[in-house]
């Protein structure tokens, strides 16, 4: 039986702001979100909130198909509360809603209901205010036009802000140096490789000296180095400013874990969980989590082994030649591990390893979500 | 950081947006040929059929005027109307309307640049064409020349605001409603020939038609200042100017308008501004 949290889960901080109560513990062995409001602040105030946030998108009829109009459900009741000098994280599969939240809160979208907030200015009402404030770097974008030169473009881009010449100037020596593009300073943006493009397209959010600043998958298509050169950019930005606040999006487990003060998990544009990286690997703890490779299975053997006694979740993933699958079970007590071997057993497949390991923050995903971030919507249970 | 607001920023804004089309007349040479050596050739076909006549030399001159003008209404076609449909599909329009930039300075600043472009071309066009056929214009009424093609400019450029929302919402068929816009606006503006013949031929279409399309009165205006004498006008240059004026403050107002239009169906709908849409 998987343990769902997400209705209790999803108010995640005080529904009331702009002042901060104290909330009821998590009901569930998940922390819903922060413990309490005051705790996870740290007297700090709060630079994103929003209260029972909706979004709704209307999916035209597809006559072809014989498909009627249909309402979508992107955000449903998301309230969160990030706070001024945080690193928060957004964590959800394909669709989850995460990116349709940050199209709110960067004023691009308006809610279906609910309120946003950002820097304590309403995203709806206030949004030319709010457009001062903030910036967002989309991985993958192309944002920019080959005819102009790095700088050129940086430039043009820091003028939308009202940047002074001598700023964005100075400003854009600096970033330049920062993610190692400074000797393509006076290259044609249209020659960049797509790693480097996407490393200027990180500068220029942050030429603009947002407050709050919204980075959706900003190592996407990034080599491991220039991924490193963004992490610890995005860390340190911080610790210089700590009145700064910054949300970021990514399907790296790893990053999530290494940048994020605290992480929200989405699915199905609820809120199911929202701690420090640390607390929520803690909350699995108690769960022993084993990880089977095994050869001799199919895709659709994987729904069938979670159904053992004592399964609370599998996940698998097959090798690249497709003979051989990694499971990943998180059971629960140890005791389970037993029904496991002999549903393997059963269904005929050769256990090549097995080993016990520490909870990740995949594991809470997997948990959480029933399925893994990289195999997305694949045999999960 | 100190970051202005207000009209500072509004003039940065256009400025910054109008610097790309500015920098990329001199960086992309090729141009040089495709906007100047080929419409100089569909001109001289104009041109030598006129000479073949023996027609009032004037009439070289109306061809050179028509196909300067008709770089504007390229420009105002492809790089200004489809614009923010280009935009959109390279994650642009959602930067733009997120920036605290107004996006009538990003149209303005698109305007301007490109008039600047399309100005270079035209210039060229003008001076090839009037030294190679050897076309005498008429200097006498220059600073009132210059008030309409000012005026026509204005209301071009703003119907070219209005466009690009259009155009923005009629999607992916974009570049198909720029091509079929091309030719008829041309015919239907007097591009090669002057306008009052077509007037007299089938007079209330022509009137509807040439009172929405800026560069038929503007055209008609110039030409008639530029070869006085030689051009019965659809109307008075004056009564042009005046109609040219309006149109400048109706298009300049709808495309204020419509971009309030866009960015309501972009927020609220979840059209227009995220690229899957």
């Amino acid at each position: 039986m998987t343990v769902d949290v997400r209705d209790e889960a999803n108010s995640v901080g005080p529904a009331s702001a702009p002042q901060r109560e104290p909330r009821e513990q998590a009901t569930s062995d998940f922390p819903q979100a922060m413990p309490s409001g005051a705790d996870a602040s740290n007297g700090r105030r709060a630079s994103i909130r929003t209260n029972n946030l909706t979004r709704q998108y209307k999916v035209k009829a597809d006559k072809k198909k014989g498909e009627a109009a249909k309402t979508l459900l992107a955000l449903d009741n998301v309230s969160l509360e990030v706070y001024e000098g945080e690193l928060f994280g957004l964590l959800g599969p394909n669709g989850a809603g995460k990116t349709t939240l940050i199209k709110i809160l960067t004023t691009l979208l308006a809610p279906s209901s609910g309120e946003a907030y950002v820097d304590d200015l309403d995203v709806v009402k206030q949004s030319n205010t709010v457009r001062q404030r903030i910036n967002m770097v989309s991985g993958g974008e192309t944002s920019g036009y080959g005819v102009l030169k790095v700088r050129e473009n940086l430039w043009m881009f820091s003028q939308f802000y009202g940047v002074t010449w001598k700023d964005a100037n100075a400003r854009i020596d600096e970033m330049l140096k920062i993610v190692e593009l400074e000797d393509k300073a006076n290259a044609l943006v249209s020659t960049l490789s797509t790693g480097q493009r996407q490393r200027m397209n990180f500068c220029r959010g942050f030429i603009t000296d947002p407050k709050v600043i919204f980075l959706d998958e900003p190592t996407l298509g990034l080599d491991v180095h220039a991924a490193r050169i963004v992490r610890d950019f995005t860390k340190g930005w911080l610790q210089k400013h700590p009145d700064r606040t910054l949300l970021l999006t990514t399907h790296y487990m790893a990053e999530a874990d290494e940048l994020c003060d605290r992480i929200a998990i989405i699915d199905h544009g609820k809120v199911l969980a929202c701690d420090t990286p640390g607390n929520l690997k803690r909350s699995l703890q108690s769960q022993p989590i084993f990880e089977i490779d095994v050869s001799g299975i199919t895709e659709r053997t994987i729904p069938v082994l979670g159904d053992a006694p004592g399964v609370e979740r599998v996940t698998g993933e097959p090798d690249a030649s497709g003979s051989t699958y990694k499971l990943k079970f998180i059971l629960k007590d140890e005791s389970a591990i037993s029904s496991v071997v002999q549903a393997l057993t059963s269904q005929e497949a050769s256990i090549l390893s097995l080993q016990k390991h520490e909870p990740t923050l995949e594991d809470v995903f997997i948990k959480l979500v029933g399925r893994s971030l990289t195999a997305d919507d694949k045999g999960g249970k | 950081m100190r970051k202005s607001t207000g009209v500072e920023l509004f003039l940065r804004a256009a400025f910054g947006r109008g610097y790309p089309r500015v920098i990329g007349a001199q960086r992309e040479l090729s141009w040089l040929f495709f906007d100047i050596v080929i419409p100089l050739i569909t001109m001289s076909a104009s041109v030598f059929l006129y000479k073949a006549l023996q027609a009032d030399p004037a009439y070289v001159g109306f061809v050179i005027v028509g196909a300067a003008l008709a770089t504007y209404w390229l420009n105002v076609l492809w790089m200004m109307a489809s614009q923010l449909y280009w935009d959109k599909q390279a994650g642009l329009l959602e930067i733009y309307i997120m920036s605290p930039a107004s996006m009538m300075a990003i149209l303005l600043g698109m305007g301007v640049g490109g008039l600047y472009m399309s100005s270079l071309r035209a210039g060229s066009i003008a001076i090839v064409g009037t030294l190679l056929f050897n076309v005498q214009l008429d200097g006498s009424q220059w600073g009132a020349a210059a008030l309409v093609f000012f005026v026509t400019m204005v209301a071009l450029y703003g119907l070219g605001m209005v466009l690009s929302s259009v155009f923005l919402m009629w999607g992916r068929e974009a570049w198909q409603v720029s091509l079929a816009l091309q030719e008829p606006v041309f015919f239907m503006s007097g591009m090669n020939f002057p306008l009052n013949q077509l007037f007299n031929s089938v007079q209330a279409l022509t009137t509807l038609v040439s009172a929405l399309i800026p560069v038929g009165l503007g055209l008609d205006a110039l030409r008639q200042l530029l070869f006085p004498g030689k051009i019965e006008g659809v109307l008075p240059w004056g009564w042009e100017l005046g109609a040219l004026g309006v149109m400048g403050v109706v298009f300049v107002t709808a495309a204020y308008l419509m971009l309030k239009r866009m960015e309501w169906l972009a927020k609220v709908e979840a059209r227009l501004s995220l690229r899957w849409q």
